[in-house]
């Protein structure tokens, strides 16, 4: 994969550079396919079987491939106290997923975040890396509508 | 070549740059921080910059985009420079307005000032709104001053000459000496005096230590590491090199959550600004020191903030604690020598060098010194980030700073700490805000997340919010942490879900007991404060769920239910819109009608109605 070879640079056999390099395989691809984590494991000297290890125990890998769209809800206890459970509330119904799923057809991802440190805007998502300050149920439902392109008015209860 | 060779040339610098801005007719100073970047200040940075340039006066008036400055809530904030005329709210549209009016001809746009609530005046400098009064800015202060990204901004203000002053003559053991006399604890939470772990680190042989700086700042509701890391990352790296300097270590690593994309940048900005300036590398400003820093980004694990977590994370292991009896001063990172220190406590370190430990030690209490940030959040009218000598009571941060709660609602609690904290109700609001006093109360300062609950917060569930994080958090590694975590949540679980009886409360306080005990570290050790001092304080809140099934608070999903009032609903259909689950049903311009089958008490229907028709009970 050449696409990778950026991403090893200066990091070959060099194992305690591991999270740093699955960040950023992370960063490019959305996740972190098999090809991937072998040729990372191989390159920075890692045993395949901790490469997992440590891509299972961290949040911010993922083994799964992400949706077009990623919306991710704050629910660090600002958020939390400000409603932040009728935010995932409203993706549950909308979309029938939990957090860290993805729909069927692959439009959505749902995330949740202990805390993006923007505490007092709560409660927070964030669209695909913009934050969305004072969210309510009814500002998400429009979000996730426009980012799947439905029309206005268009509702479904899946 | 601009390597600074010696601390003389740091000097010249200065007097060059400052020369330089004398030149500037005005500043305007817009904030660019996490906060005011969400609220759009990036169009609005862009559109004064566009405007100035269409007006010709780009050379005369510079735009400084800043880091925060606290008054999230109000943001995008912008300042000008001299006078310190503070917009709020602003933008990109008013820029023509404020370029045309306030630069160049001195008029002040009365709709973008401040107005206070409590007396519903307009106030026209940051200086006159109660929410900066009673603070005490020491360090966020600093930040309007300074561009992130530009280290020119830094020096100017004075920067890194206590790091010069250091290495022209300061012994390490002075340095030591004179943070130990400063009385500076740790600002991660733990309160460790910082002097004694410098000293500790020092008499540690070899020449292989090191320095990191924890912002892994995981704790949910506090966000002040991110402020200053993202706003003045060179104070940062200066008090680490200061420290560097003290214990003899030549390397760093600044640690930093991958959830605070903007301060990974700004870190990563200014170490190389550093290098380029020769402020980082070999023979920094011509003396023996060597000294270089990384920047690491954390994979978001709670635990990776515990100090051996974190270091297994650096050496690109996974992040479980390991048992503490012999201290990472000795055994650290790489097994060598390491001080690690929160971001807050760097800090604090170059303004001791300069202005000396007493000045640093003539606010706070007896055993708690200086000042400390907090995050002021939640149900509050003045969100953002607060910084006062340390003693101040909850009741000042609160009411005079925070002017108490939105909504016309009454403040019920705050919960300090974090999840290893604990919720103190507003009759202790006089306690002042220290290490020690807040410990002693059952919560405990932490790192200084101060998230302010009202009546509509159920202190039940914020024990099971807290339960339920943990147990994520959990590393796992140690059975009473690992078991015992989940065990107080299935209880709190059984409790909010109207299936909690009497004993259970006493096998809570017991299991607590064990796990705060039997844990290995920080996070399981401190894991039962939120529900012991939720039982402590808010022992009616239990009795109500587990006695009579209710809520009082309206929270818990299983034991209320959502009607509409008939004489109140128009049939406008915002509900029914709203409802996810479609569960609410009528016809058009009819009563609606709540479906009990179907409503997952979401209580998003409350939100939406404009009518107040849609009550809990």
């Amino acid at each position: 994969m050449t696409e990778l070879d950026p991403v090893l640079k200066g990091r070959r056999s060099q194992p305690h550079l591991l999270i740093e390099t699955l960040q950023d395989v992370q960063e490019l691809y959305g996740y972190l396919p098999e090809q991937a984590m072998n040729a990372v494991a191989r390159e920075l000297g890692v045993p395949l079987m901790e490469a997992y290890r440590v891509a299972c125990f961290y949040k911010a890998f993922s083994l799964k491939p992400r949706g077009r769209n990623v919306f991710t809800v704050c629910t660090g206890t600002a958020c939390h106290v400000r409603g932040a459970n009728l935010l995932l509330d409203q993706v549950r119904g909308q979309l029938n997923i939990e957090p860290g799923e993805t729909t069927a057809d692959g439009s959505v991802t749902l995330k949740r975040v202990n805390c993006v440190g923007a505490c007092a805007l709560g409660p927070v998502v964030i669209e695909d890396g913009t934050y969305c300050h004072h969210m309510t149920p009814g500002k998400l439902r429009k979000a996730i509508d426009k980012s799947r392109g439905k029309k206005k008015g268009a509702r479904d209860h899946a | 070549m601009r390597k600074l060779k010696k601390s003389s040339d740091l000097e010249s610098l200065r007097k060059r740059l400052l020369a330089a801005r004398r030149r500037i007719r005005s500043t305007i100073v817009i904030c660019g921080g996490t906060g005011c970047q969400a609220s759009k200040s990036p169009e609005v940075i862009a559109a004064i910059r566009a405007e100035l340039a269409k007006q010709g006066m780009e050379r005369q008036v510079h735009v400084r985009a800043t880091g925060c400055h606290g008054f999230c809530e109000q943001g995008p904030l912008l300042v000008i420079e001299p006078g310190n005329l503070f917009y709020c709210q602003v933008k990109a549209g008013d820029a023509k307005e404020i370029v045309a009016r306030t630069v160049k001809k001195g008029d002040v746009i009365e709709r973008l000032l401040y107005t206070d609530p409590v007396s519903g005046r307009k106030v026209r400098t940051e200086a006159e709104i109660p929410f900066y009064q009673a603070q005490d800015r020491r360090l966020l202060g600093r930040n309007r001053s300074v561009d992130p990204c530009a280290i020119e901004d830094y020096i100017a203000a004075g920067g890194y000459s206590a790091l010069a002053k250091t290495l022209a003559g300061i012994k390490p053991e002075k340095v030591i000496a004179e943070i130990k006399a400063s009385g500076l604890r740790g600002r991660g939470g733990a309160g460790f005096p910082t002097g004694r772990k410098w000293a500790e680190c020092a008499e540690e042989p070899g020449d292989e230590k090191y320095v990191v700086c924890n912002a892994d700042e995981g704790d949910p509701g506090a966000y002040m590491d991110r402020c200053l890391l993202e706003a003045n990352p060179h104070l940062i790296l200066e008090g680490m090199m200061i420290g560097a300097w003290a214990i003899g270590a030549s390397a760093g690593y600044i640690y930093v959550r991958k959830e605070y994309p903007l301060a990974v940048r700004h870190a990563r900005i200014a170490v190389e600004q550093a290098r380029e300036f020769g402020l980082l590398g070999g023979n920094i400003l011509g003396s023996p020191f060597s000294f270089d820093v990384e920047i690491a980004r954390g994979g978001g694990a709670f635990v990776c903030g515990e100090s051996t977590a974190l270091m297994a994370s650096l050496e690109g292991k996974v992040g479980e604690p390991r048992a503490k009896d012999i201290h990472t001063v000795k055994d650290g990172l790489w097994h060598k020598p390491t001080a690690l220190n929160n971001v807050e406590t760097w800090a604090n370190v170059p303004a001791i060098i300069l202005d000396g430990a007493r000045r640093f030690a003539a606010k706070g209490t007896k055993d708690s010194k200086g000042t400390k940030i907090f995050a002021l959040t939640g149900q509050v009218k003045n969100t953002g980030l607060v910084e006062v000598a340390m003693g101040t009571s909850l009741k000042d941060i609160v009411f005079n700073i925070g002017g108490g709660a939105k909504n016309g609602r009454a403040v019920k609690a705050v919960q300090t700490g974090g999840p290893s904290g604990g919720c103190l109700p507003v009759d202790r609001f006089d306690l002042p805000v220290d290490f020690d006093t807040l410990s002693e109360a059952g919560a405990m300062m932490g790192s200084g997340g101060m998230v302010v609950m009202d009546e509509g917060t159920c202190m039940v569930d914020v024990a099971k919010y807290f339960l339920g994080f943990l147990q994520d958090e959990s590393c796992g590694k140690c059975v009473p942490c690992r078991v015992g975590v989940d065990r107080l949540l299935e209880i709190v679980t059984d409790i909010t879900e109207g299936r909690g009886r009497r004993e259970q409360i006493d096998l809570l306080k017991d299991l607590a007991d064990t796990i705060s005990v039997a844990s290995l570290c920080a996070l399981g050790k401190t894991a039962p404060n939120p529900v012991l001092s939720t039982l402590r304080y808010f022992p009616e809140e239990y009795i109500a769920h587990v006695d009579h099934k209710k809520c009082p608070a309206g929270v818990c999903k299983a034991l209320i239910r959502y009607s509409i009032e008939t004489d109140k609903c128009n049939g406008c259909g915002s509900c029914l819109r709203a409802c996810p689950h479609g569960a609410i049903y009528s016809g058009k311009k009819k009563v609606h009608v709540i479906d009990d089958k179907e409503c997952q008490k979401c209580g998003i229907c409350v939100a939406e109605c404009k009518f107040a028709a849609i009550t809990v009970n």
